[in-house]
């Protein structure tokens, strides 16, 4: 029987700290990422079989990235379900290596999406680049205006109203992802900010503000994923993954429940193959592209109940030194959001429990397991989660 | 008919009776006779129970507004002018929900739970597109 939670590991990482790179190409983000995580894992070109990578711009897929970096892989996988594809590499890359077709893989994600002017969140229909609607769904839905802000804003009213959440528990999230920036050097924003700073800001779709919403940076990243075999050579002490799970949730012929989002059918599979709850998590990385993505995912992963994820976030719980901090580089709220954010919540858990940042406030004390939580695509509409769950030995 | 400067929806066989439909200024939704399910958006199959028994129904046009944003960006020419406007998930009386505006009242009147009623606004010669107002 393979011991599946010793199968799999996380042994090179690398985040290219550009947050805008007018002069480089998507791929040559990914290339450098892929080649100094290589080099952080202690492992060589010759080393990897697998390639796995995901891009919003549609046309940067395993294929092209393969032949930019003159690789043949055996294993290749661009699934591609928004944001939070890149657990789901992780867990595919998991499956792969347990059933004995890869040894050593590389997860890598880029995007221009700052220096490239696109309209993440509020583009509307132009955020695809492409005005033309699909008979279905689109033709039910952009017609309608649609913004990716307002498809969250939509689940932030709808709480608010069913369980009396306020602007002021969402701004306790942008304000403790702040606190976390500003010990990050690379990030974005570093000064700190107050809940009343967020509440006062501008309203981009109620009942969101402007700190509300991720920010929009160039950026890249890659993951180096290896057998244990291969671990055992590699320069850190190994990043097991414990645990994964996946889902997809969606309008449900337009009668489902959409307060409940895919982490909470994602996280189950995940807790249950690592054989731990939640009492054990030190810290979790969780997709923050608005403030109400990370109080919903949140209450759906089962760290508090549903409707009780206001006051799960208020009163610096999610600060280091807190019952659960989260997202301790400063997340997509304040760090860096290029597009997609899924690679750097691997990242920064992997810097984690590698105890990276040990001597420093920036490091979460005893930190030995970390959940990543990547949502894709948006709450109001349809969207993946793929929960992960990462222990050192 | 003013010019139309929104994007505008593509027909395919299993959608052309709803817009047919909007067309003469009624909104329908389906019903599978064997499983007994309403959904929307409409589609060739029961997404419940796969089955082809598709019917199309009528609806009443009625409703309430599940949620709802008051949107004050959005890039896209047509909606980029119409800000602040309200993108909202109308739930029909017949217990599907379907992506609308709220047209016809102040954006900061609309709030959860208020009833709503079918308004059509003719696009082109062949498109009406269904929006909610305020029920009367």
């Amino acid at each position: 029987m393979v011991d599946l939670k010793h199968s799999t590991a996380i042994v090179g990482i690398h985040e290219h700290v550009t947050r805008y790179a007018p002069d480089k190409s998507e791929l040559q983000i990914q290339g450098e990422s892929v080649i100094k995580a290589l080099e952080d894992a202690g492992l060589t070109k010759k080393d990897v079989d697998g390639l796995l990578t995901a891009s919003s711009s549609a046309r940067n897929t395993g294929l092209n990235l393969a032949d930019y970096l003159d690789m043949y892989p055996s294993f290749v996988d661009n699934t591609t379900v928004g944001g939070g594809s890149f657990e789901f590499h992780l867990a595919h890359a998991l499956n792969a290596i347990v059933a004995g077709r890869l040894n050593c893989a590389v997860i890598t994600y880029s995007s221009t999406a700052r220096s490239g002017s696109v309209s993440v969140g509020t583009g509307g229909v132009a955020r695809f680049g492409h005005p033309r609607l699909e008979p279905s769904p689109d033709s039910f839905e952009e017609l309608y205006g649609l913004t990716t802000v307002g498809l969250y804003a939509m689940i932030a009213q709808r709480h608010m109203h069913l369980y009396g959440t306020t602007s002021e528990q969402l701004a306790e999230v942008a304000v403790a992802m702040r606190h976390h920036a500003s010990m990050n050097p690379e990030a974005l924003f570093r000064n700190p900010i107050t809940v009343e700073d967020v509440v006062n800001s501008r309203v981009i779709s109620s009942p969101l503000h402007l700190p509300d919403c991720c920010v929009i940076t160039d950026g890249g990243g890659a993951v180096v994923v290896a057998s244990a075999e291969v671990a055992r050579n590699c320069r850190h002490q190994p990043v097991w993954v414990l645990g994964a799970g996946e889902a997809v949730a969606h309008q449900g012929a337009g009668k489902r429940d959409l307060m409940y989002i895919a982490a909470a059918q994602s996280h189950k599979p995940a807790f249950e193959m690592a054989g731990v709850t939640h009492k054990d998590i030190d810290m979790a990385m969780i997709y923050d592209s608005f403030t109400i993505t990370v109080l919903e995912t949140l209450e759906d992963l089962g760290f508090c109940r549903k409707g009780e994820g206001g006051d799960f976030v208020s009163g610096g719980r999610l600060k280091i030194g807190g019952e659960l901090p989260i997202n301790t580089d400063g997340g997509g709220l304040s760090s860096n959001h290029p597009g997609m954010r899924g690679i750097f919540l691997l990242l920064e858990a992997t810097r984690q429990l590698r105890h990276q940042f040990e001597g420093t406030p920036r490091q979460v004390a005893d930190c030995n397991i970390a959940l990543c939580h990547g949502t894709g695509g948006a709450l109001g509409s349809r969207h993946s989660g793929g929960t992960v769950i990462l222990g050192r030995d | 008919m003013p010019d139309w400067n929104k994007p505008l929806p593509s027909i395919s066989g299993e959608t052309r009776p709803y817009w047919d439909s909007c067309r003469r200024g009624q909104l329908l939704i389906q019903k599978c006779d064997s499983c007994g399910e309403y959904q929307f958006y409409p589609r060739g199959i029961c997404a419940n129970c796969w089955s082809n028994d598709i019917q199309w129904i009528t609806s009443s046009g009625k409703g309430t507004v599940w949620t709802f944003t008051v949107t004050y960006q959005n890039g896209t020419p047509g909606f980029a002018e119409d800000v602040p406007y309200v993108l909202a998930l109308v739930e029909l009386e017949e217990g599907v929900r379907m992506f609308t505006n709220i047209v016809e009242c102040d954006p900061r009147s609309v709030t959860i739970g208020m009833p709503v009623e079918v308004t059509f606004v003719q696009a082109t010669n062949q498109i009406s597109v269904p929006y909610f107002k305020p029920a009367g």
